[in-house]
């Protein structure tokens, strides 16, 4: 086995007296897809939120790459190669899907009209527009805010923008919540086809037949707590489903 | 063992061509741009509301041919609203953020205020004095916007409240320095030129003014990534935050600008009024907030431009002009106004709410359409 491309160890965060995360372990390995799935509330998207440098922890530790690290902020993990696609998407609904792809991130201009703070739109359009094609996303047009887009669109604008910039990996909380069966599969392809370039793939998920045909390995997250860490092709739904509700127990990290 | 790691490092240039035969197997041919044939400046709320500016010039010059209609009444219009125009671009940037200044009034009076001191102790009548009243008059404004900035994003008092605490604050400052007694003493070399002074013959210069500087508002608002994260910010505070805007910073800087804008907005009026007016700026705030709403600015941030500003200034200064050329009691412009005003901002929550729908954003649709049924 490989060294996992991120590590937590012993990770707990509370919010008040809920206790959101429990000394949680996980690990995410290179050029695979590792389903994370639990109850509302078990804390999937809190562990994510603490990953990619959105949240401090209480405790615990997160290696990178075998080496310790402190995730202050969410560039931090971007400069990593470490990509989000949040539950709630986080795009700006009055900016485009140009803007959105490059907000924080954007090419400048060079020269003199760079010095004044001008961007290359024209680059960066087009760079967008490959990003969108690669996934396939439908996606109807770079310049009107992506508010006035549908949920499918959005979420295809979102995963485009983490897919464009991770390197190392990128998670992806509730990914298919919003959307349709045509843009489901189009969206389970392309975690596919990012894990087929090595790159890491956190996928949030509720549904098993998704976690079963996408992932290389389930990790189930109960109260908080890793209640099990086992290879997809080990399992079955009714197994997970058990051992998401409590009702069985099994290989627990 | 890391290294292993690292050589599947992808390169985000290298990933591409080959994921398109998937691409086309699960059937998602990319649909391009379905736009309508209209150019989006049609569908502008500040397009539409420049046609009704239009119409209501062509109103009065019907009306008034021999004294509206003519040059030099067009030529005063224009003069009247120059001060407003430049509150208005800093305005403009500030409601964008989704936040509000009612202390620019305040503040371009205090800006003047202790301009008006520090020229008056120089002593002299010559652009030293009046250079270094202009830079004493700019630095104290930015001296508020940046309190303002810092209480609104680091302390997170809301901006109304801020800002209506400086707007007190402010005006207070100015009368307890002045001993509420307006200062009259203004070097004439200010009074001369940008006061009254023209170019060209007769365009006023404190216009030229401010049509740079809401040339350079209109380019660093729509052209530059200063302008992107005001949309950003006022779009989504918490999407900008997540990708690495420095949030706090911007508002800081947006508000500092806005209070900058004021601080020469105070020494634009000493020149064109000769005096501290302090009394005469309690409307100023609202004055600039109409303005920068009726051009379509919206009140819940992200959207906006600085060309819909500066209509929104003409529409209350032509009405006031033109009331008072035909004989109409004046006080309709206020009724006008403020009827326009509430019909901006109905309108802007109409394209918001058929944003979400995905809809038509278009004000022209809405009222001149039937209904798809
Ligand atoms: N910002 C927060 N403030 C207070 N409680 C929170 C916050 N974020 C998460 N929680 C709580 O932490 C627990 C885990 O939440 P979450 O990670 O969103 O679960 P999941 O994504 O698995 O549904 C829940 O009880 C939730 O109410
Ligand atoms: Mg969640």
């Amino acid at each position: 086995m490989s060294t996992p491309v991120l590590e937590a160890r012993g990770l707990s965060r509370s919010f008040g007296h809920v206790r959101a995360l429990d000394d949680v372990d996980f690990e995410v390995y290179p050029g695979e897809v590792t389903a994370l799935i639990g109850d509302n509330g078990a804390g999937k998207s809190t562990l994510v939120k603490a990953l990619s440098g959105n949240l401090a922890v209480d405790e615990g530790t997160i290696k990178f790459e075998g080496q310790p690290i402190q995730l202050t902020n969410p560039q931090q993990a971007s400069a990593l190669g470490i990509e989000t696609v949040h539950q709630d998407l986080a795009l700006a609904p009055h900016l485009d899907p140009v803007q959105n792809v490059y907000l924080g991130r954007e090419i400048m201009n060079k020269g003199i009209a760079g010095f004044f703070g001008t961007m290359d739109t024209k680059a960066m359009a087009k760079e967008s527009r490959r990003a969108f094609d690669e996934l396939g996303a439908t996606v109807r047009s770079l310049t009107s805010p992506v508010g006035a887009m549908s949920g499918g669109q959005r979420q295809a604008i979102a995963i485009a923008r983490a897919v464009h910039w991770a390197n190392k990996v990128v998670f992806l909380d509730e990914p298919t919540a919003a959307l349709g069966v045509r843009q489901t599969k189009n969206v389970l392809e392309t975690i596919r086809r990012v894990r087929d370039k090595g790159i890491a793939v956190v996928f949030i998920s509720h549904s098993m037949p998704h976690v079963i045909e996408v992932s290389d390995r389930v990790q189930v997250l109960r109260l908080g707590h890793r209640a099990a860490s086992i290879e997809t092709k080990d399992t079955s739904m009714e197994e997970l489903v058990g051992l998401m509700t409590g009702a069985s127990t099994r290989g627990a990290a | 063992m890391s290294d292993d790691i690292r050589d599947t490092d992808i390169k985000k240039a290298e990933f591409g061509p080959e994921a398109g035969p998937e691409t086309t197997s699960i059937n998602m041919a990319v649909e391009r741009e379905t736009q309508s044939r209209v150019p989006k400046i049609f569908k502008a709320q500040a397009f539409q509301i420049f046609l009704v500016l239009i119409v209501i010039v062509i109103i009065f010059s019907i009306m008034a041919p021999d004294t509206f209609a003519q040059f030099s009444n067009l030529r005063l219009v224009v003069q009247n609203a120059s001060i407003l125009g430049v509150l208005g671009v800093g305005m403009t940037f500030i409601i964008i953020t989704s936040g509000i200044d009612l202390s620019v009034g305040s503040v371009l009076v205090f800006s003047g205020v202790v301009s008006a001191m520090v020229m008056r102790a120089m002593g002299g009548d010559d652009w030293g004095t009046a250079l270094v009243g202009f830079a004493v008059a700019i630095f104290s404004g930015l001296v508020w916007g940046t309190f303002n900035g810092i209480l609104i994003s680091k302390a997170k008092v809301p901006p109304l409240i801020v800002t209506l605490g400086s707007l007190g604050m402010a005006l207070g400052l100015a009368q307890i320095l002045t001993g509420g007694v307006d200062i009259r003493d203004v070097p004439s070399v200010l009074t001369t030129t940008i006061g009254y002074g023209n170019i060209l013959g007769s365009v006023p210069i404190i216009s030229v003014i401010a049509l740079v500087v809401i040339l350079i508002g209109a380019f660093v608002l729509h052209k530059t990534k200063f302008g992107l994260y005001t949309y950003a910010v006022g779009s989504s505070e918490e999407a900008a935050r997540r990708v690495g805007v420095k949030v706090d910073r911007h508002l800081i800087r947006v508000y500092a600008m806005s209070g900058a804008l004021a601080g020469l907005a105070g020494i634009l009026s000493l020149s064109q009024f000769s005096t501290t007016a302090i009394a005469g700026q309690s409307q100023t705030n609202l004055n600039v907030i109409a303005a920068v709403v009726i051009g379509g600015t919206s009140l819940f941030g992200g959207y906006g431009t600085i060309f819909g500003t500066v209509v929104g200034l003409f529409i209350p200064a032509v009405l006031q002009n033109g009331f008072v050329i035909t004989g109409v009691q004046p006080f309709w412009q206020q009724v006008a106004v403020g009827a326009v005003l509430i019909a901006a901002v109905y309108v802007d929550q109409l394209r918001r709410a058929s944003a979400a729908r995905g809809a038509s954003t278009s004000l022209w649709s809405h009222f001149f359409r039937r209904k798809n049924t």
